[in-house]
């Protein structure tokens, strides 16, 4: 295919243009007031500052300084990139250096929806880089049957609402397939399927959810969601490199509002260790993906206003999770609040705050706070009201100290 | 590892397409010719609701393991004005939704069916009030000819709480009486459908579902499932496939390794149809109905159309196609023109009386638009978010928000008895 769409590429630049009001009708100020929307002069819910945000490395030193990288890697350069340009370099290097490396989903030959494959088809021909018909359920077993022949399809599902139709070929095939092989050691380990997920402003029902409890749920996967462009593409290699199958779930308001230096060479970082951002005493926060930019501003807040000190850890690879990281702070700190995008319902924060008051029970100062999606379904104006916000997660800051 | 020589691609990136489709002929035997339908002027009669008949090309059709239908119509004068004004409608509304989208009026996806008109009007003119469809997110037209009015239609993507769905669906999640959306999820729809027919004809009821998809939901595995499951209980369905040439920017040829898609129910009858031209649309319906209405189970049809725009509102949709494709297609195959063309060579009425055809569809469109962007925007309360989850007066106890402050306890509000459900006919 030598045309290349801009129906996808317009499509990505649409959703990730940021957004200024929920409401369609912003006449209606008074109303809009009772919103959690951002509004205007609103203390905590501004809008997420990417440019100074701690969360992103905004200097090539700050970036180089992270220990999980490789010493050479540290030695080298780094380059100023958004998330789907990390995920693409990712994906380019996993192409260039292993010819099992193979790369498909609906769209994905023209760059697909949100860039992420960008030219990968012309450089690596349509051989290894393919659109595939718009069968979620007939990629997923498809990519499942190529890796237990030792290949490593990268599988993309065009929306995190779509893997649904896939769900038995992940559930039953992926995650049992070396479970069920017994002693002919067949396992579709090299699998690795990625997928944008979340809200990103006005996706209504099938253009914003965030299932990864739902995967969570069954041994045999990995769920992994990087926060960053530096983490996208270290957390991507490694994914494409592990023998287990791993679902990647990209937050896709990240691909373009992410950006941050990120080591010009390739690098792996650990898909078995959540990471402390930042160090505290009082209370720590758990959380991963978009949700940190969120925590990350309500802790400056909380720390100005109420004197304390919180640590936040990125809990990045979800399933299976690192409870010893989260263990040992919440035993240091004694409190602990669990935020995540997707709703409350069984979610990731349930299971997260019952492993704490099992651990550390004796230890635990307040109970474990969740702060998390609404448990409904995303109305078409509703998204920013549904997500946690700044002021929510300032106040379980406050409510958890308070106890 | 493989033990093969490292690839070249490896060593050297390589710019070569393997899958690279054999070059197809853009059109086969059934033409997108919107004006192909012959009268005789003479045998066009005065009276506005004498019926007389119409003799349709024999480029119409293409059939597999299926008689075509006649390639006569019976119809009126009043009746090919209504068709014809309800094309000028759904275009008109369309036209309100880009510039409302443009205008930042309305966000989140948007998916216009321009150009794709006669299919929507000539189902709904095949069809009755008593049959039931569903489709896709391209589907404003099909709602409103299923009896949306413009109004709750453009409330509904202007996210009002007078919107078709409440506002909380917008452009992919409309429904109506015997309409039953609206899908977002490509595919979804089709065993549904079948289900819907199912129940109907357990119920004795002598109707016809139709179940639409396009070129690419085609593939997806549930509409295989679902027409063997109707062929197997002799179901009374047309599933349909709205083949516009393009999934996205995936040409049919390079996503279906068969583009005949009235072909694929295998051993289901299929009809490929020129959906450009309503009335073959409405004439090839008309018999599908009478075909399950005789007992004789489910059928796959194509109709063959063309979008004018993009995919969604955020693509131009030029990329994938040339620009000459587009303006062959609406130069020359438009649907609204193609009638137009021959209600005058028919004499069945005059360029006056179309032009205030004309113009009463846009009054009657632009006024309700007018009316939908001054409906209010939703009531900021719980109830609104967590209402319709389930039954009404059996909700647990509370569903939960962010934080438990925010839990929305069900036994401490009106939820109110709300309106009645209207997808039931
Ligand atoms: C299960 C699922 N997978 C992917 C998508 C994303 N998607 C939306 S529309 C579309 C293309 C569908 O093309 P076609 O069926 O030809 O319908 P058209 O847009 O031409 O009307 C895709 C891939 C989706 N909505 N649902
Ligand atoms: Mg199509």
């Amino acid at each position: 295919m030598n045309t290349r769409t801009t129906a996808t590429r317009t499509l990505s630049r649409y959703l990730l243009r940021p957004q200024i009001s929920v409401l369609p009708q912003s006449q209606h100020q008074s109303r809009a007031k009772r919103y959690s929307s951002a509004v205007a002069g609103a203390r905590l819910n501004g809008s997420v500052e990417y440019d100074t945000t701690p969360i992103l490395h905004h200097t090539s030193r700050s970036t180089l300084s992270n220990p999980e990288l490789p010493q050479d890697v540290r030695k080298g350069r780094t380059k100023r990139i958004n998330l789907y340009t990390a995920v693409n370099e990712a994906l380019r290097h996993a192409l260039q250096t292993d010819e099992r490396v193979l790369v498909f989903g609906e769209d994905i030959q023209f760059g697909g929806v949100f860039r992420c494959t960008m030219n990968l088809a012309a450089d690596f021909g349509t051989e290894r880089v393919f659109n595939t018909p718009l069968s979620e359920q007939g990629l997923v077993g498809f990519a499942i049957g190529a890796a237990s022949e030792g290949m490593r399809p990268v599988a993309e599902i065009q929306f995190a609402d779509y893997v649904f139709p896939a769900f038995d070929q992940l559930v039953n095939e992926a995650a049992k397939y070396r479970y069920r092989s017994g002693s002919t050691g067949y396992n579709c380990g090299g699998l690795v399927i990625r997928m944008p997920m979340g809200v990103v402003g006005h996706g209504a029902l099938y253009h914003s959810q965030s299932p990864e409890a739902l995967f969570t749920h069954i041994p045999g996967l990995r769920v992994i969601i990087p926060r960053s462009p530096v983490q996208a593409k270290g957390l991507l290699l490694s994914a494409i490199r592990s023998n287990d199958p791993v679902l990647f779930m990209e937050p896709k308001v990240l691909y373009r509002a992410a950006v941050e230096q990120v080591p010009v060479d390739a690098y792996h970082l650990p898909l078995d260790k959540a990471e402390i951002l930042k160090t505290g005493k009082d209370i720590t926060i758990i959380s991963y993906g978009t949700p940190l930019y969120t925590c990350s501003a309500a802790i400056a807040a909380a720390e100005k206003d109420f004197g304390c000190s919180v640590e936040l850890i990125d809990l990045r690879t979800i399933y299976p999770w690192d409870r010893e990281t989260i263990l040992e702070s919440v035993n240091k700190t004694g409190r602990a609040i669990v935020v995540h995008e997707s709703m409350t319902n069984a979610g990731v924060g349930a299971e997260v705050a019952a492993t704490i008051q099992e651990k550390v029970f004796l230890r635990l100062e307040a109970p474990v706070k969740r702060v998390a999606g609404w448990a409904t379904h995303t109305g078409l104006v509703y998204e920013k009201l549904i997500v946690p916000d700044v002021t929510r997660v300032y106040d379980a800051i406050k409510q958890t100290i308070d106890y | 590892m493989l033990s093969r020589a490292i690839r070249r691609s490896i060593a050297s990136p390589l710019r070569r397409n393997a899958f690279a489709p054999a070059a197809r002929p853009a059109f086969r035997a059934v033409t997108t010719d919107a004006a192909s339908s012959h009268a005789d002027r003479e045998a066009v009669p005065k009276e506005d609701d004498k019926p007389f008949e119409i003799r349709l090309s024999d480029e119409s059709f293409e059939t597999y393991e299926l008689d075509p239908p006649p390639y006569t119509l019976d119809t009126t004068k009043a009746e090919l004005k209504k068709i014809y004004y309800d094309m000028v409608a759904v275009r008109r509304m369309e036209m309100a939704a880009d510039r409302l989208y443009k205008e930042k009026k309305i966000r989140g996806f948007c998916h216009l069916s321009t150009g794709q008109e006669a299919v929507a009007v000539g189902i709904e003119h095949a069809i009755d009030r008593q049959d039931h469809l569903i489709t896709a997110y391209r589907c404003h037209g099909f709602a409103l000819m299923r009896g949306g009015t413009v109004k709750s239609i453009i409330g509904e993507l202007l996210g009002k709480r007078e919107g078709i769905a409440y506002g909380k669906g917008g452009s992919m999640h409309m429904f109506s009486p015997g309409f039953y959306g609206g899908n977002g999820i490509v595919g979804a729809q089709v065993p549904v459908g079948a289900g819907i027919a199912f129940a109907n004809m357990y119920e004795g009821k002598n109707n016809v579902t139709l179940a639409l998809y396009g070129d690419g939901a085609s593939n997806q595995g549930q509409v295989f499932e679902a027409f063997n499951m109707a062929k197997l209980w002799n179901i009374p369905i047309i599933f349909g496939c709205e083949n516009n040439k393009y999934g996205m920017g995936t040409a049919a040829n390079r996503s279906s390794a068969l583009p005949d898609y009235y072909k694929r129910g295998q051993y289901i009858p299929g009809l490929k149809i020129n959906g450009m031209d309503v009335l073959a649309v409405m004439a090839a319906v008309k018999y599908g109905k009478e075909w399950c209405a005789a007992g004789k189970g489910p059928l796959v049809y194509e109709y063959v159309t063309y979008r004018y725009g993009g995919h969604s509102m955020s693509d131009p949709g030029t990329t994938y196609r040339t620009r000459e494709e587009i303006q062959r297609m609406r130069s020359t195959n438009d649907p609204i023109a193609g009638l137009k063309q021959k209600l005058l060579d028919w004499g069945v009425t005059s360029e006056e009386e179309l032009k205030s055809i004309d113009k009463e569809a846009r009054a009657q469109v632009d006024a309700e638009v007018a009316e939908a962007e001054k409906m209010a925007p939703p009531e900021p309360t719980g109830k609104v978010l967590f209402e319709d989850i389930y039954v009404r007066g059996s909700e647990p106890d509370f569903l939960r928000g962010r934080i438990p402050e925010e839990n929305f306890y069900y036994n401490q509000t009106d939820m109110g008895t709300g309106p009645k459900p209207v997808a039931r006919t």
